[in-house]
């Protein structure tokens, strides 16, 4: 961890409009638990819905993208990410304080949030907040590690980042069994699920296979990510 | 200190950006000088350390450069492009530097840096409100907040006005002066003929000439020089001209008479006398060569 890598990194993050992103999906999260508190469908089993389809579905890979990829892919596309990288720091040192930062972000606009909008609809309830909660922070933290790594691997990091959301996880891990074992979002349910005592979550991923998937990806992603940064290259121009 | 490149390539693809290029740059201030698109920005980063050589060494004090941050405590870069934190103002930038580098006194050397290029006025507005030639200078001033022996600047008086280009060359000759190993990177044979004792010259990715600038410049003066004369009566003209000896072809076209110089100087004094002996008026006299390009080409010719 670098102090002055990190405060760089969360005011470029932070700064000004790109806030605005983070704050809105979380916004519409708690929105939605409001909405449904005023119709009355403040049940269990309406609140495990609204948070596995919208926080973990939704929100969490989209904020993961967006803090993920922030920390470093805006730096990298207009060259500030020199002034980092020509200093006698090493690079992995480098790779682990923008996850950090990114995976910070991502635990605050992603967690609390969801712990606020199951606390708002069903309280302490068969342990659903606290439950969801922690498979968000969880999966948070895992996206903001591999939209990083993306960050770092390519120009297209957005772009590959949501098409990877949208078709890996969203159609892929929702429709193929095998897949969704190769899934952020089902690992985050398991740990959910394993919180929490609600009938009307089930999840089929055992949580011996996905506690340590979710290191193994967390800890490649950064470690791959600070290997990428050590052989950065600027190409010029001509 | 001194950089070395030992029979440095890069390729991208099947195209050569920099081919088999030695040389070692020591202490003093160097011109790396070369057309757009010769190499010079890929030579610079394989020697900054943001580009690995297809093939060859490239070796700060020996130690290689690639790979190894450790280069960074006695290298300053100044990148070409602009682009710096605009949410930081000029002293939060250099600053931070400071804190990277892990000096003892951060604020002291912001300070430092900051006078030295003479931003101690904006420092602290955001950066997003300067001038191209105030982010070049604040980019020196981060580059230099560690007081490091070598400096590598990319192309450094881009979009600096006339005040600050002055400027800037005095600093970076002090600072050659000092023994410091400087190398920048321009196209323009002025800024490099003002700053540098030293030359290094690249056209179309291979080292084409080395040596003290007043050798270059004599070289790249002495070679044939062409140009376009147009008069009230170029074929007398042309008579005039080819009986001399400083003249090595002379050729009539519709545009007027193509001359070729041998000896540059005999020539700019004989026209005008030849001119007035022979009752022809000159209207327009015209280098038809005197881009940088075919001065490069002459000069990678001669050393192939």
């Amino acid at each position: 961890m670098n102090g002055v890598i990190a405060d760089i990194s969360y005011r470029a993050l932070l700064g000004r409009r790109r806030v605005w992103l983070l704050v809105l999906l979380p916004l519409v999260l708690l929105g939605l638990a409001v909405l449904l508190r005023v119709v009355g469908a403040d049940g269990e089993r309406a609140t495990v819905t609204l948070l596995q389809t919208f926080s973990i579905g939704v929100m969490l890979p989209l904020l993961g993208l967006i803090a993920g990829t922030g920390v470093i892919a805006p730096e990298i596309d207009d060259g500030t990410v020199i002034h980092l990288l020509a200093k006698p720091i090493s690079r992995p040192v480098i790779a682990q304080t923008k996850f950090a930062v990114a995976a910070s972000v991502v635990a605050v606009f992603a967690a609390v949030p969801t712990f606020a909008a199951a606390y708002l609809l069903i309280g302490a309830e068969s342990g659903v907040a606290g439950g969801f909660a922690l498979g968000a922070l969880v999966g948070g933290v895992a996206y903001a590690a591999v939209f990083m790594l993306l960050g770092v691997l390519t120009r297209h990091a957005v772009t590959i980042g949501i098409a990877y959301a949208v078709v890996w996880e969203g159609v892929v891990g929702n429709f193929v069994p095998g897949a969704r074992r190769f899934s952020i979002q089902q690992w985050s349910q398991t740990v959910a699920d394993q919180v929490s005592s609600s009938a009307f979550l089930s999840t089929e991923i055992a949580l011996g296979f996905a506690v340590p998937a979710l290191v193994v990806v967390t800890a490649g992603a950064v470690v791959w990510a600070g290997l990428r940064l050590r052989g950065f290259s600027l190409t010029g121009d001509e | 200190m001194k950089i070395e490149l030992t029979q440095v390539s890069r390729w991208y693809g099947n195209v050569v950006a920099v081919n088999d290029v030695t040389m070692t740059i020591g202490p003093g201030v160097t011109g790396l000088l070369g057309p757009n698109g010769a190499g010079k920005s890929t030579l610079l980063h394989m020697m900054a350390g943001f580009l690995a050589p297809s093939g060859g060494t490239a070796t700060l004090d020996g130690a290689p450069i690639w790979r190894n941050h450790e280069i960074y405590r006695s290298i300053g870069l100044v990148p070409e492009r602009e682009a710096v934190y605009g949410f930081l103002t000029g002293r939060q930038f250099v600053l931070s530097g400071a804190r990277l580098h892990r000096l003892p006194d951060p604020e002291g050397a912001t300070d430092k840096a900051l006078a030295l290029v003479e931003m101690e006025g904006a420092a602290d507005r955001r950066i997003e409100t300067y001038s191209k030639g105030m982010r070049q200078r604040v980019k020196v001033a981060a580059a230099l907040v560690h007081d490091p022996r070598v400096l590598l600047l990319d192309e450094p008086f881009n979009g600096m006005d006339p005040r600050q280009r002055l400027h800037l060359m005095d600093l970076i000759r002090a600072m050659g002066a000092e023994g410091r190993t400087i190398l920048f990177s321009s196209h323009i044979l002025e800024e490099v003929e003002r700053v540098a004792q030293h030359i290094e010259v690249l056209v179309a990715g291979r080292h084409a000439a080395s040596g003290d600038f007043r050798e270059i410049r004599r070289r790249m003066t002495d070679r044939p020089h062409l140009f376009r004369v147009r008069s009230s009566d170029d074929r007398r003209l042309a008579a005039a001209l080819i009986s001399d000896a400083s003249s090595g072809a002379v050729s009539l076209t519709e545009a007027g008479l193509q001359v070729q110089a041998l000896d540059f100087q005999r020539f700019t004094r004989l026209l005008p006398r030849l001119a007035r002996e022979a009752g022809v008026r000159i209207w327009q006299v015209s280098p038809a060569d005197e881009d940088l390009e075919s001065v490069f080409s002459y000069l990678i010719n001669r050393s192939g």
